[in-house]
């Protein structure tokens, strides 16, 4: 089963962490970037052609990491399959023993590598998730044909408290609730008061008590990396206060500071009530996770059997 | 209406370069309303073709005409007494228009002058944006008259994603976020209510079913 699913149902704060699959077929990366990870995350999100960059599946690397001992967190994306492809690969995905999927819009094709791309968009994220849900819980697809087995997974979605507008956002996450998100991981969280605020509103409506919200941590290593997360991607929201941060520093303390930083915001998160964990996206820095983890006193993680 | 804008001339004169004698036709109606092929814009197409045409020393003579519609039978048999002495119809029409004069001269190519390009709306003084895909089952109503499926980068029925911000979409910052827009005028008629539901997977057999799509009235057809 889950490893992520057992740690937050005994009410223990969870942490995952992000492995980005290769830009080619080499399988032995896949595992020797996860096992930067090893014991120090509950499960490893594997995202799926991200900013629309051509990888190895996130299907295929999910696989990989299961045999190494992880538990992966099938990242999907909406963006390239329709929902024949999309309930085939649950299938698929429950077979090979991943037991978490992360239902995604996905970052637009213009983004990435293959701008010509036709956009699939078939399903929202919100009816992936609602999907994958009763393909589980009732044992139908789409349609209603029955399936002979159903999926075993632990149902996951996204949320961006730092997106517009802001008043819709917690709305958003409530539908994304009900469809049967079990758990959800935020945006990259830098902006403490909005992600409060933000959290408070979910509380208000009991959406905390009907799900587990584990925020998003992800590192800066210098100043043109907070410059450009500011500036170029959308939905991020970095106060002007941390690039002075970082700023202050040389060039050389830069990765100490991003680091501090995420420590500093993981013990925030821990005393907020209704944060069940934390994600820790290092992006092209795994290394960097043991580091955060132990330093926000997250270690040992528990590590339950997964059979 | 549907938009268009004309091809490049280099592309045009390619496709026409076999031909000696070429009937330029313009289309006055979508076409001429978003000026890529009216009247005016065949005018001025076959000009711009017969003065290249010379430059070239090239033998090609370049008749211009424009019909009503170019997608409606109707209109297009005016042709049926003068297009045999043409070796091509260049079609200033939409997709529809080029494909309905094909059908009915099987003899005769029909070379197409414009790239079509989408059902929509003239915003401006020569600015016209998309606002329908032809689904086949409109959804306007309960998005306060704003199609997420055309207007959202990711035809979200569920939206807003994560890329909202100060009301433009990620994907082009000169693009106002369709989710915004639905929000804010659902907010002003009260029915912001309408966003709680989740809306279920769009049936898309209604728009790509099983090759093109037909109406038949049958009170028409007498």
């Amino acid at each position: 089963m889950s490893n992520l699913k057992k740690v937050l149902e005994n009410g223990q704060f969870a942490v995952t962490a992000e492995c980005g699959p290769p830009k080619g077929s080499d399988a032995e990366s896949v595992l020797k970037k996860a096992e930067f990870l090893k014991d120090k995350v509950d499960a490893v999100n594997v995202t799926d052609n991200q900013t629309a960059i051509v990888r190895m599946s996130s299907l295929a690397a999910c696989s990989l990491l299961k045999t190494g001992g992880f538990d992966p967190v099938l990242q999907m994306v909406v963006r390239d399959r329709n929902r024949i492809a999309l309930q085939s690969d649950i299938l698929g995905a429950s077979a090979l023993g991943i037991r978490n999927v992360l239902c995604l819009s996905g970052d637009h094709q213009i983004f990435g590598n293959q701008p010509q791309a036709m956009g699939v968009f078939d399903l929202d994220s919100i009816q992936f998730v609602q999907t994958v849900k009763t393909m589980r819980d009732n044992g139908t697809i789409l349609g209603g044909d029955v399936l002979n087995m159903s999926p075993d997974l632990f149902i996951g979605a996204a949320a961006n408290p730092f997106a517009d507008p802001f008043e819709f956002r917690v709305v958003r996450l409530s539908k994304k609730i009900r469809a049967g998100a079990d758990f959800i991981q935020t945006q990259c969280i830098y902006n403490l008061e909005r992600f409060e605020k933000w959290i408070h509103m979910a509380r208000d409506m009991g959406l905390t008590e009907r799900t587990s919200i584990i925020g998003g941590v992800t590192p800066l290593k210098s100043t043109g990396m907070a410059n450009y997360m500011k500036n170029k991607v959308s939905g991020m929201d970095i106060p002007d206060k941390l690039i002075k941060r970082m700023k202050g520093v040389s060039k050389d303390k830069q990765r100490e500071e991003g680091i501090r930083i995420s420590v500093e915001t993981i013990e925030r998160l821990k005393e907020i009530p209704g944060v069940k964990g934390v994600h820790i996206m290092a992006i092209e820095w795994e290394e960097g996770v043991g580091e955060i983890v132990e330093r926000a006193g997250l270690l040992p993680r528990p590590g339950y059997d997964m059979t | 209406m549907i938009t268009a804008e004309q091809k490049p001339i280099e592309e045009i004169r390619e496709m026409i370069a076999p031909c000696k004698r070429v009937l330029a036709l313009g289309c006055g109606s979508c076409v001429a309303e978003c000026a890529a092929g009216g009247e005016k814009e065949t005018a001025m197409l076959a000009s711009a073709l017969r003065m290249a045409g010379k430059m070239n020393g090239e033998e090609i003579q370049i008749v211009e005409k424009t019909i009503d519609r170019q997608c409606v039978k109707e209109f297009v048999i005016q042709l049926d007494d003068v297009i045999e002495s043409y070796d091509a119809i260049l079609s200033l029409g939409c997709g529809a228009g080029v494909q309905a004069i094909a059908d009915m001269y099987p003899e005769v190519p029909v070379i197409p002058a414009l790239n079509t390009e989408f059902m929509g709306e003239t915003k401006d003084r020569g600015v016209w944006v998309e606002s329908c895909i032809g689904c086949g089952d409109c959804m306007l109503y309960f998005f306060g008259g704003v199609c997420p499926l055309t207007r959202c980068s990711k035809h979200l029925l569920n939206g807003p994603c994560g890329g909202s911000m100060d009301g433009k979409c990620e994907v082009n910052p000169e693009v106002p976020c369709a989710w915004q827009l639905i929000i804010d005028r659902l907010t002003n008629l009260g029915a912001l209510d309408r966003l709680q539901m989740i809306y279920p997977p769009k049936d898309w057999s209604k728009k790509q079913g099983a090759g093109p799509r037909k109406i038949i009235k049958e009170d028409q057809q007498e």
